[in-house]
């Protein structure tokens, strides 16, 4: 019962975090709101009884992904110096 | 279909997720906030495979003391999906770079990071 | 306008499909029979308590063969785009701060350990090759940014990837050559099951995986940390 109550919290949770990241001014923000989301779906993983792809998930998606995308980021905000 | 199982509330959200991905990469002009979209389509295709694997009860495929080698059959989930998004996770994640590097040669052509601007490749 | 309408109207679409799909989706009660062989004969034939790792490895090797070249490809790509002359920095970056020097020094050798160990014990815990290569590359993505102009060379990360990815086809020739097949593991003893050096040659191929995996994310890491010198 109590993981049925958690999967539907991770849910609403998870589908507010992708509107923000698709709607927000500064693009910093929707880049860590992506980041989030994979954080998110890697919980919701392990309680699918994947503790494989939990690892996976939140090792690449999260950190990774993330970071490529500051660095382009950077690198855009600073063409005209 | 059960929707107050956790199979059904994960298949729910996937099927979501891949709903506002696609939406993402067709109306938004940023060439930043279209890979962003691209990156919530992944997850939801991913989210949905996992969540086929399931079965009610179930605990992970490791055999250990708890879960030996006789009794695996009736209490271990399905572990060919689980190798299917393990790499998928990765391939994800190496498109999602080469997609940035076209991004940052896109910007020093052009200076300019709306989709509109392009338009080399239209009839 | 109109496009944005018509949009719409796609999604609707295909959210009334994945509904009717949803509705008549039964959940399986037992596993399939091909999931049953996996499940009971793998840690006889195979002799790894971690399932996942024994199909991505044996059963399914021909599929992490194709995903490692993937990789290779687009750490080639981004090396392709991303390629720049050494010029020198144009204008003075802020030194970074106190705290992150000494965390940077006191977590570095930790985290490359921790990847070392993932990728290692891949096939008795949770993990294996692409955790472990993720975590090393999040070691250099740290040891980067205290240090922006640090003096890592591209030669270094180049040299272990083409040596792990080579040693990985060696393997597998050895494989046709000793065992049943291509990346069979029955050209190591299995040994015991459950010891750290059992299930055949599991632990050296995942080794050389999670090697081949950190080096390429670390050179895409290193390449986008180079472009930002570049004044153009």
């Amino acid at each position: 019962m109590i993981l049925i109550i958690v999967s539907m919290v991770l849910g609403v949770v998870m589908i507010a975090v992708s509107l923000v990241a698709l709607h927000t001014r500064k693009l910093q923000a929707a880049i860590l709101a992506a980041g989030v989301l994979s954080l998110m779906t890697s919980i919701l993983f392990l309680l699918l009884a994947a503790p494989d792809v939990a690892l996976t998930e939140a090792a690449i998606g999260s950190a990774l992904t993330t970071a490529i995308f500051f660095y382009v980021l950077n690198k855009i905000k600073n063409t005209h110096v | 279909m059960n929707f107050f199982s956790v199979q059904g509330i994960s298949l729910t959200i996937g099927f979501i997720l891949i709903l506002i991905g696609l939406w993402g990469i067709l109306t938004q002009r940023n060439l930043i906030r279209i890979i962003i979209g691209f990156t919530i389509f992944n997850n939801g295709v991913n989210l949905i495979i996992v969540a086929l694997a399931y079965m009610k009860g179930r605990t992970a495929p490791i055999i250990d003391q708890v879960v030996t080698r006789t009794d695996a059959v009736d209490k271990v989930a399905d572990p060919i999906p689980q190798a299917l998004v393990l790499t998928a996770i990765v391939i994800g994640v190496g498109v999602t770079a080469v997609m940035l590097s076209y991004t940052l040669r896109m910007y020093r052509a052009k200076h300019s990071l709306e989709i509109n601007v392009f338009t080399e490749s239209k009839w | 306008m109109y496009k944005k309408l018509f949009v719409l109207l796609l999604l609707v679409v295909l959210g009334w499909s994945f509904f009717t799909l949803l509705q008549t989706h039964q959940e399986r009660q037992s596993l399939n029979p091909l999931s049953k062989h996996y499940v009971e004969k793998g840690p006889d034939e195979v002799g790894a308590p971690n399932l996942v790792t024994a199909i991505v490895v044996t059963y399914r090797g021909f599929d992490t063969l194709g995903e490692v070249t993937i990789l290779f490809v687009s750490a080639a790509i981004v090396g392709l785009f991303l390629k720049t002359e050494n010029h020198r920095l144009k204008y003075k970056i802020r030194s970074t701060s106190e705290i992150l020097h000494t965390a940077q020094r006191l977590l570095f050798p930790v985290m490359i350990l921790f990847g070392i160990y993932i990728f290692m014990n891949g096939h008795l815990t949770p993990g294996g090759g692409f955790q472990g290569g993720a975590v090393i590359a999040t070691a250099m993505i740290l040891a980067l940014l205290t240090n922006p102009e640090s003096p890592i060379s591209h030669r270094a990360f180049n040299l272990l990837e083409s040596v792990s990815g080579f040693s990985y086809i060696i393997i597998g020739v050895l494989g046709v050559l000793l065992a049943g097949g291509f990346l069979d593991n029955h050209i190591l003893p299995l040994g015991k099951f459950g010891n750290l050096f059992s299930a055949g040659a599991i632990p050296l191929i995942y080794s050389f995986v999670g090697l081949k995996v950190g080096s390429e994310l670390s050179s895409i890491i290193l390449n986008l940390n180079d472009v930002q010198k570049d004044d153009k």
